[in-house]
């Protein structure tokens, strides 16, 4: 994947925003990944010739985190709850029926670029439970058949 | 805010704050003040476009200088929520929707009725009531590590500095010998709330005793059992007073810098958290020589990054210092060797939270 030299400008002076801070390295990645939407590989060098950090050790890091992703996330990234709560509250099926409407996996985004989809623990709504959340937007109490409702409303906002 | 010098220009300040609050509160002058709750429960149940709703509409029927409306942290019973509650009255209104303003405006602030069917009904015996005090699951309560929480707005220092805010602070700094610290908490017998149950002074009895140039205080705020807010809505409903616990126990044991670690999962909390930290820096209630009496601490706030693992104090350690999440072995336990290999007290939120009211009641 060919990164663009402006992204890999910024990535050099994010690194150099944190350098006198003690052991940035997360602090670095989670400033990219909310930027970029994801920390491929080729980032990862970037990163780790700024903060010495070997490369193989910043690997480690980025896939040990649910938070990282090495693939692009969508402009929305949905977030299905099933933490127990949720869970107990029919979660997987909202989550099963997202996939299928989608037609991809947890973890996966779609090819146009709109949507991701993650499985995440316990967001702390367990009032709302099942929880789903758009952008940090939380959906109350989602029944599976008001999935594709709220695809469709993102879906109008892109005139797609 | 502007700097506060020294223990005395604190002590005004808190008056100052504590009368305007309270004066808020109880109604002085005839004024109402409107609370909405902007916990993350509630704010999922739009309960900001409710807040923006009931500002718009106070301008609009030129109230606002006789009504105000504040938000505040979690009232503690989201599946109720949102929650409006109206005082000196102490009116609450459950499960408000934002078409429901104009009602609350015209029927209720206006025309000094009560609205039945926003109110919250009793589920034993289906009896509506009117007032929060009055609702069994209020009556028996009694806010100790959630103080000032729902009461105050959490984005400002001067309703946290009214609520009790820094009082004890002041006192370890001026009136207290780190030791007396410890003693205090001991006696008090706080166990820490993250899980492990260990009694929290002597936890930082081994940091004291370690002699060493530099020592954290750690606050964990991963929060990762399901099911689990109370760290949650500590951090969103009071931040000031989890940042006061943790300087006064960096005071206890010798540390000099704090770490904050909250789970990215909490955007609200840490935007909070985050404000917070930069008021108190405003008002020199952070940084060098604070309140003038020459002790020096820093706080510094990281996010989580999805692991549930990161809750556990070592893995949570490793993460600070950038790497994958894995817990050490213990010993050495981290008040030993701990943060960048120095003794450090790891602390969960609801821990620190009770420690300002510890010192300011006494064990
Ligand atoms: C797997 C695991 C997960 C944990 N998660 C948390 C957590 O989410 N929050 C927390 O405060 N403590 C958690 N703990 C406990 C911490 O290791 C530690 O005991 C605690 O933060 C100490 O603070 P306290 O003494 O104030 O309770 C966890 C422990 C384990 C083993
Ligand atoms: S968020 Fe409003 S009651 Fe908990």
């Amino acid at each position: 994947m060919k990164i663009r030299l402006e992204v890999i400008k910024d990535v050099r002076e994010i690194c150099q925003q944190h350098k006198d801070e003690p052991s940035p390295l997360i602090v670095i990645l989670e400033e990219v990944q909310k930027k970029y939407g994801y920390v491929p590989v080729e980032l990862q060098e970037v990163i780790s010739e700024e903060t010495g950090v070997p490369a193989a050790e910043i690997y480690g890091v980025v896939t040990f985190y649910s938070f990282f992703s090495l693939t692009p996330k969508g402009k929305y990234v949905i977030h299905v709850c099933l933490g127990t709560a949720c869970y107990v509250k029919n979660a997987q099926s909202v989550l099963d029926k997202l996939c299928t409407i989608l037609g991809i996996k947890p973890g996966q985004t779609t090819e146009d670029g709109l949507f991701t989809i993650e499985a995440v623990r316990c967001m702390g709504a367990c009032a709302l439970a099942p929880a789903v959340s758009v952008n940090g937007k939380v959906f109350p109490r989602v029944q599976p058949t008001e999935v594709e409702k709220i695809i469709k409303e993102f879906r109008d906002q892109e005139g797609k | 805010m502007e700097k506060i010098l020294n223990p005395e220009a604190l002590d005004q300040k808190i008056a100052e704050c504590t009368e305007k609050l309270n004066d808020k509160l109880s109604g002085k002058g005839g004024k109402r003040a409107i609370l909405v709750c902007g916990g993350t429960g509630c704010l999922a149940n739009d309960s900001q476009p409710i807040f923006d709703k009931i500002a718009e509409e106070l301008k609009a029927r030129h109230l606002d200088d006789k009504v105000s409306v504040t938000r505040v942290g979690c009232f503690g019973m989201c599946s109720q929520g949102p929650f409006v509650k109206i005082l000196p009255e102490d009116t609450l209104y459950c499960k408000v929707k934002p078409a429901d303003v104009e009602r609350i405006m015209t029927e209720s602030i206006e025309g000094g009725k009560i609205i039945e069917d926003l109110l919250y009904v009793n589920p034993v015996n289906g009896e509506k009531i009117v007032h929060q005090g009055d609702i069994p699951f209020y009556k028996k309560q009694q806010k100790v590590a959630l103080h000032g929480v729902s009461t105050i707005d959490p984005l400002e220092i001067e309703e946290s500095l009214g609520c009790d805010g820094f009082k004890a602070l002041r006192k370890v700094l001026t009136s207290m010998k780190p030791q007396e610290v410890i003693d205090e908490v001991l006696k008090s017998g706080l166990r820490g709330r993250g899980g492990g149950g260990f009694p929290t002074g002597r936890k930082w009895q081994f940091a004291a005793n370690v002699n060493a140039p530099q020592k954290y205080i750690v606050c964990n705020g991963d929060e990762g059992d399901p099911g689990a807010f109370m760290d949650e809505s500590m951090l969103e409903g009071n931040p000031y007073a989890v940042v006061e616990g943790m300087e006064i126990a960096g005071y206890a044991f010798g540390a000099t810098e704090g770490y904050f670690y909250v789970r990215a999962e909490y955007p609200v909390a840490v935007a909070r958290l985050k404000n917070a930290i930069a008021e108190m820096r405003k008002a020199g209630l952070i940084g060098k020589n604070i309140l003038g009496t020459g002790w020096n601490f820093d706080v510094h706030l990281r996010e989580g990054a999805g692991a549930f693992v990161c809750g556990e104090e070592t893995a949570l350690l490793n993460s600070i210092e950038g790497k994958r999440g894995m817990p050490r072995p213990r010993p050495p336990y981290p008040a030993i060797k701990g943060l960048w290999g120095c003794p450090t007290c790891v602390n969960n939120v609801e821990t620190l939270a009770q420690i300002g009211y510890i010192i300011r009641i006494g064990s």
